[in-house]
C-alpha cells in the first residue's frame, strides 16, 4: 500500500516527501477532526448522566 | 520463483502493512483522546467563561445567558462551580444540557431540573475522564464539603450530605426530592452526577447537598472559598 502511494506520487524524491507528508498531516486531521470525535460516542466513560 | 509465491508475499506484505496502519491508527486516538480532548475542552471552557463574564456585565433584564431564572440555549453557560475539595482555583462553567457535545464546554446541567439556589433539585453531570474532566475526582469529596454555585446575582452555598453509587438508570437521584417521587419539593438542593469507576459506565457516582448559604454579589464569595479548605 504505501510503496504503491510512493510510486504513484509525482516528481523527484524531494517533492514526494513533501506530498507524502502533507498526505500524512491531512489523513491525521481528518481522524481528528471526525473520525474520532465520532467513534468517543461508543466509549463508555463518556456516560456520566442517568438516564432511562 | 514462482507467481504464487510472489502472489502470497504481496498479499501478506498488503496484510501487515494494514495492521500496522490500524495500529498506529488506535494510538492516535488513545493520543486524540487523553490529550487533545482536554487541550479543546480547556480552550472551550475558557471561551463560555468569557461569554459568561461578557453576558453578567450587560445590564440585566434580559432571559439568556447569565440570568438566574431565564431560559438558556443548550450549551450556553450561566453559572460556575466551585469546590474548594478540588483545589482553590477549581472553577468550572456550568452549561445547558447534557449532551456529548455540550459537556467538552463545562458540566452540564440537566434541562428538567431547577437553577441554582431555587427550590427543588440543581442537578449537573460532568466528565470524569478526559474531555476536561471536571469531575475527575469528585470522589474526594465528603459530607460536609463546599460546592459553591456563582450566578449572575448571587453565591449559593451547597453543603454536601452524602456520596453515593447507584446504577446508571437511577434517574430518582436528580427528582426535585431524591428518592420520593412526585414530592412537592421544599429544599434547595443539589445533585452531582459522574460515572463510576472512572474508566466505565457501569456505575453512576453521585454526590447530595443542601443549600448552607446564599450571599448576593454585593455580599461578596462565600469565606469558604477565599481561605480554601480548612
Amino acid at each position: 500500500m504505501y510503496a504503491w502511494i510512493w510510486r504513484h506520487l509525482p516528481g523527484p524524491v524531494p517533492v514526494r516527501l513533501l506530498a507524502a507528508l502533507v498526505l500524512a498531516v491531512a489523513v491525521v486531521a481528518l481522524l481528528f477532526t471526525t473520525v474520532f470525535p465520532w467513534a468517543e460516542h461508543a466509549l463508555p466513560f463518556l456516560d456520566v448522566t442517568v438516564e432511562r | 520463483m514462482s507467481g504464487g509465491a510472489d502472489a502470497a508475499r504481496a498479499a501478506a506484505r498488503a496484510l501487515g502493512e494494514l495492521l500496522i496502519t490500524a495500529g498506529l491508527v488506535l494510538l492516535l486516538f488513545v493520543a486524540y483522546q487523553l490529550v487533545w480532548t482536554n487541550v479543546e475542552a480547556e480552550r472551550a471552557q475558557g471561551q463560555v467563561a468569557d461569554q459568561i463574564r461578557e453576558a453578567w456585565e450587560r445590564p440585566t433584564g434580559r432571559t439568556g445567558a447569565g440570568t438566574d431564572a431565564g431560559t438558556t440555549d443548550f450549551g450556553e453557560g450561566f453559572a460556575f462551580l466551585r469546590i474548594p475539595r478540588l483545589g482553590e482555583k477549581y472553577s468550572v462553567p456550568v452549561v445547558e444540557g447534557v449532551g456529548l457535545d455540550v459537556l467538552s464546554r463545562g458540566v452540564g446541567h440537566y434541562p428538567d431540573t431547577v437553577r441554582p439556589g431555587q427550590v427543588g433539585n440543581f442537578a449537573v453531570a460532568g466528565h470524569r475522564a478526559t474531555n476536561g474532566e471536571p469531575f475527575a475526582y469528585l470522589d474526594r469529596l465528603r459530607p460536609g464539603d463546599a460546592v459553591v454555585a456563582e450566578t449572575r446575582d448571587a453565591w449559593f452555598t451547597y453543603v454536601v450530605d452524602s456520596i453515593r453509587i447507584v446504577r446508571p438508570s437511577d434517574t430518582w437521584v436528580i427528582d426535585p426530592v431524591p428518592g420520593k417521587p412526585g414530592a412537592e419539593p421544599t429544599e434547595r438542593l443539589l445533585t452531582l452526577t459522574t460515572c463510576n469507576p472512572r474508566w466505565s459506565s457501569t456505575e453512576r457516582l453521585i454526590v447530595f447537598a443542601h443549600l448552607e448559604e446564599r450571599r448576593t454579589k454585593d455580599d461578596g464569595p462565600p469565606p469558604v472559598l477565599a481561605k480554601g479548605v480548612a
